[in-house]
């Protein structure tokens, strides 16, 4: 119908605006100066986690799949990343190109991990998915923790629990990915939302994006109508593995070292609370939820000791409040106050 | 079970047809033999034999428990059967999946709807559609001009099915806050969208008033005629099954007891022992 | 004979996922949730005991059953206030409550205690058992551990089959709506339920910690979700498969931090874990649920 297209028109036009204007002002805020040293800090952490925010509700939102590990493949492009961009840096001098190289490669490794992780496991469902895909995060973040990289002459080796490589050591076990270029911009981190923006939103609401909310709201339906789960479900795991991969080098790519503790699963239920609190499904709630969750505890640095805390608290009490039923009642009455016109309108088509 | 892989001769055994004078010479669109599910050892469906011509509208019923819906379930793999052979169109289904099973021609509505309530009535179509009209995974995000062509197709096709039952115009509404009656009609508008030979509904009057009901019937009617495909029912509403249905078949206890015309069922001492004769005072 | 002392080590250990995965899978199975605070309740429960022992003086026992008290309360009050508004909520809903409620109660320990680790004492102080001429030493912690296990095993066994509360949290597990029509009291239900579970969880911290003294906020996060791997292997909301999930994880990871990596022992535990749910997708000893068309 066209009045739903041009629904959706203005619906994703509002999410890219919001995010150009939000670009826009803090560039320009922080050309001026304006920005504390630590704000600045935080905007490409930002971009990152609202990539991760997005490309994760394609999964949970979208897909209908509760995933705990998410970070995982976070790790998987940063780490990728980070010996793309430096066995590279001799052949690519220029930066932005390395990083999209990078991004490329980066990309691509965390989503043939999201192959490998996602095969087996969407097999399963509800609770028990939930407790594979933290386990995979897991086994991926001990891997990496053992996994040693090297470049000599331009050759690179790899070992695993055995540090003694020839040349300079890139990822180095528990220490992490070393001597890291810090190559990332804010305006590669703008970008990159940009992209998956488009990525997600496209396939949201194309004939893939359908089946995969068909399979979500109601499994046997769909099956019943030809769509078989596997083939969705993977195809919403994996396009968010790629660009969580995407995001893990951006984010690596910002400091000049990097170790698997810092996409630990604490880091996936970050990106999950970000999705529900933002709403589930809803790609501008992601976007804006992780952007405010991450500058808050910045904020709160005044109070330090109890920021953590006041968060949790945030958290347990926006669960409660918007799941209250009198709270959601009253809140549709005035959905429907406001809209009244418009239902009696398709009360009258119902008849 | 699963030796016989080709196709069967045309309308093999016409003693497991309802009417074995209908479609004759024309290769049965779905052919039961001996089917039979177990659930923890006790027999849901025993010995179950049925063949449904081409364009035949057939229908299933039987009291309370009898095993009616498990014999669609049957059909479309939602459960495997443990004995016996189901052929869709001569090709046999027992390495097919539920997808698989629509994909061969079987497109079915559930007795507990089941919609994609949080989605537009159109979109709930265009479900129904998708395997029908395709473009990649890449072409829809780069949205590339056969995104846009196939979606053009998709919505007049999705709103010319919606109006077999007059729905055109509720195309965007949320299809969960439909009418009941209205849900029940998405629902087999969405099993038509996959192109199917058969079309299986579970009980599609129940909870309809008697004029809805009377519509129902002429839509069957007219969706048979239009596109030349079969419809096996089962229903509650005698007044529906014995207007439009050409062959009936009773189940009782998992296992059919009797079939033929509307007028055989109505005289037979069996059925009316087991079925009709319970519902004589009652909406029969 | 190092073999039989890691055997003894993964048994002793897994008895402490097994107590951690009985709390798991009683309220997985009652209130279909998967409850991540539970991990931070144990280490509250190690926090309760080892501040009775050091600050207070009293004698061990005391502190376990001021741990087991507070720990009691402390379930029951998170279940009323925390989770009772959100029974009918989406799972999604819960869980994130789960998991704030896990990131507070880690941040209470943190302002209260601090962040650097406190030394724990073992709380059983017995001579450990020597067989074989001394090569194979059996700690006295490892015996309590896995007697403490088996008998709150017996103890639960006969309190879900013989009592009336354990009858109606059967029935409350089964089918919420008919118990409630039935005149079970599911909300009493429910918190009973939490109550145990947080027992156990503070009888696991104070084990847990006798085995591995260090004490810190984040203590109880790892154990807690290895116990609840325990659960889903043995096959969530049944209590013989949490004791036989607990055992089998604590002897896999002993075993593969031994003769493995020591690194990637967690790695290891999850990755079977990852092959069993592939096999066998409701565990070990799960019922499997067939959706109804």
């Amino acid at each position: 119908m066209k009045k739903k297209t041009s629904k959706e028109f203005i619906n994703n036009a509002v999410t890219y605006l919001l995010v150009i204007a939000a670009f826009l002002i803090v560039n320009t805020m922080k050309e001026a100066g304006m920005l504390t040293r630590s704000l600045t800090g935080q905007l490409i952490p930002i971009c990152a986690y609202i990539v991760m925010a997005i490309s994760l509700n394609l999964v949970v939102g979208i897909s209908g799949e509760l995933s705990l590990g998410h970070a995982g493949f976070m790790s998987v492009g940063a780490f990728t990343g980070a010996v793309v961009t430096a066995s590279m840096a001799a052949a690519i001098p220029d930066p932005t190109v390395r990083m999209i190289m990078a991004m490329i490669i980066g990309g691509i490794a965390a989503g043939i991990m999201g192959v490998i992780v996602g095969v087996p496991v969407l097999r399963l469902q509800g609770d028990y998915l939930a407790i594979v895909t933290l386990a995979f995060g897991e086994i991926i973040r001990n891997v990496i923790n053992c996994l040693y990289v090297s470049m000599d002459e331009g050759r690179l080796f790899i070992s695993f629990n055995d540090p003694s490589l020839p040349g300079k050591l890139l990822i180095n076990g528990p220490q992490g990915a070393l001597g890291i270029s810090k190559i990332s911009t804010f305006v590669m981190g703008f970008a990159l939302i940009i992209f998956t923006l488009i990525v997600v939103l496209n396939l949201m609401n194309s004939r893939n994006g359908r089946a995969m909310m068909a399979l979500r709201d109601n499994r046997i339906a769909a099956e019943s109508v030809g769509i078989g789960v596997t083939k969705y479900k993977l195809m919403a795991f994996v396009t968010a593995s790629v660009l969580a991969g995407m995001a893990g080098v951006l984010y690596a790519m910002n400091y000049s070292t990097i170790t698997a503790g810092k996409f630990k699963f604490d880091t996936s239920i970050l990106v999950l609370v970000f999705v529900v609190l933002g709403g589930i499904g809803n790609i501008r709630g992601s976007i804006i939820a992780a952007a405010i969750l991450t500058i808050l505890p910045e904020l709160l640095r005044s109070f330090n000791d109890y920021r953590m805390l006041v968060y949790a608290i945030v958290l347990i009490l926006v669960m409660l409040a918007t799941n209250n039923e009198h709270l959601k009642q009253w809140g549709s009455a005035f959905k429907r106050r406001l809209f009244s016109r418009h239902k009696a309108m398709k009360g009258g088509a119902e008849e | 079970m699963s030796e016989r892989k080709q196709r069967t001769p045309m309308v093999p055994f016409p003693s497991d047809a309802i009417i074995p004078e209908r479609d004759l010479g024309t290769r049965p669109v779905l052919d039961a033999r001996h089917l039979g599910v177990e659930f923890g050892g006790l027999k849901a469906v025993d010995d179950f034999n049925l063949i449904i011509g081409r364009t035949e509208i057939a229908g299933l019923i039987g009291p309370n428990g009898a095993g009616k819906t498990t014999i669609f379930n049957l059909i479309t793999k939602v459960y495997s059967p443990t004995t016996g052979t189901i052929l869709i169109d001569g090709k046999d289904t027992a390495n097919m999946n539920t997808i698989q099973v629509n994909k061969a021609g079987i497109a079915r509505t559930f007795q507990n709807i089941r919609l994609f309530g949080k989605m537009s009535v159109e979109d709930n179509v265009k479900i129904g559609l998708h395997n029908k009209m395709k473009y990649s995974m890449a072409t829809g995000i780069l949205r590339l001009p056969a995104y846009w062509k196939t979606e053009k197709l998709m919505h007049e096709k999705a709103l010319e099915l919606l109006s077999i039952f007059d729905m055109q115009d509720m195309a965007g509404a949320i299809a969960g806050s439909l009418p009941y009656g209205a849900q029940r009609r998405l629902e087999i508008v969405r099993a038509l969208a996959t192109g199917p030979k058969l079309l299986l509904l579970d009980e599609p009057a129940a909870g309809m008033n008697p004029a809805e009901t009377s519509e129902l019937m002429e839509n069957i009617l007219k969706i048979r005629d239009t596109f030349q495909i079969a419809v096996m029912l089962i229903e509650h509403d005698m007044h529906l099954v014995m207007g439009i249905c050409e062959g009936i078949a009773v189940l009782n206890y998992g296992s059919i007891i009797a079939k033929g015309t509307p007028e055989q069922i109505q005289s037979n001492p069996a059925v009316i022992e087991a079925y009709l004769g319970k519902r004589k005072e009652g909406d029969a | 004979m190092s073999f039989l002392s890691n055997l003894i080590n993964g048994i002793s250990l897994g008895s402490v996922y097994a107590i951690i995965a009985l709390g798991y899978t009683m309220v997985y199975g009652i209130a279909k949730m998967l409850n991540f605070a539970h991990g931070d309740v144990i280490m509250i429960g190690a926090y309760i005991s080892f501040c009775v022992t050091q600050y207070m003086g009293l004698p061990a026992w005391v502190s376990v059953l001021a741990a087991m008290l507070v720990c009691t309360l402390l379930g029951i009050t998170i279940e009323s206030l925390a989770y009772k508004p959100l029974r009918n909520a989406p799972s999604l809903a819960v869980l994130i409550t789960a998991i704030g409620m896990s990131y507070f109660l880690q941040n209470v320990a943190l302002l209260i205690w601090g962040s650097n680790p406190k030394s724990f004492t073992s709380v059983i102080d017995a001579d450990p058992i020597r067989l074989f001429d001394g090569q194979l030493i059996i700690s006295d912690v490892a015996l309590v551990t896995v007697a403490a296990c088996i008998l709150i095993m017996i103890g639960l066994t006969w309190f879900t089959g013989k009592t009336k509360m354990g009858r109606a949290m059967r029935a409350v597990s089964e089918d919420k709506g008919a118990a409630q029509l039935m005149g079970v009291n599911v909300n009493l239900t429910i918190s009973v339920t939490f109550a145990i579970g947080s027992a156990l969880a503070a009888i696991a911290g104070v084990l847990l910690c006798s085995a591995y003294p260090t004490l810190m906020p984040t203590t109880g996060s790892m154990p807690g979700i290895k116990a609840f791997t325990a659960a889903v292997f043995g096959g969530i909301g049944s209590i013989p498969g949490a004791l036989l999930g607990g055992i089998l994880l604590g002897i896999i990871e002993i075993f593969g931090k031994t003769y493995i990596s020591t690194e990637l022992g967690d790695a290891i535990v999850f990755a079977i874990l990852i092959l069993l749910l592939l096999v066998k997708p409701t565990g070990l000893l799960g019922k499997k649920v067939r959706e109804k068309v």
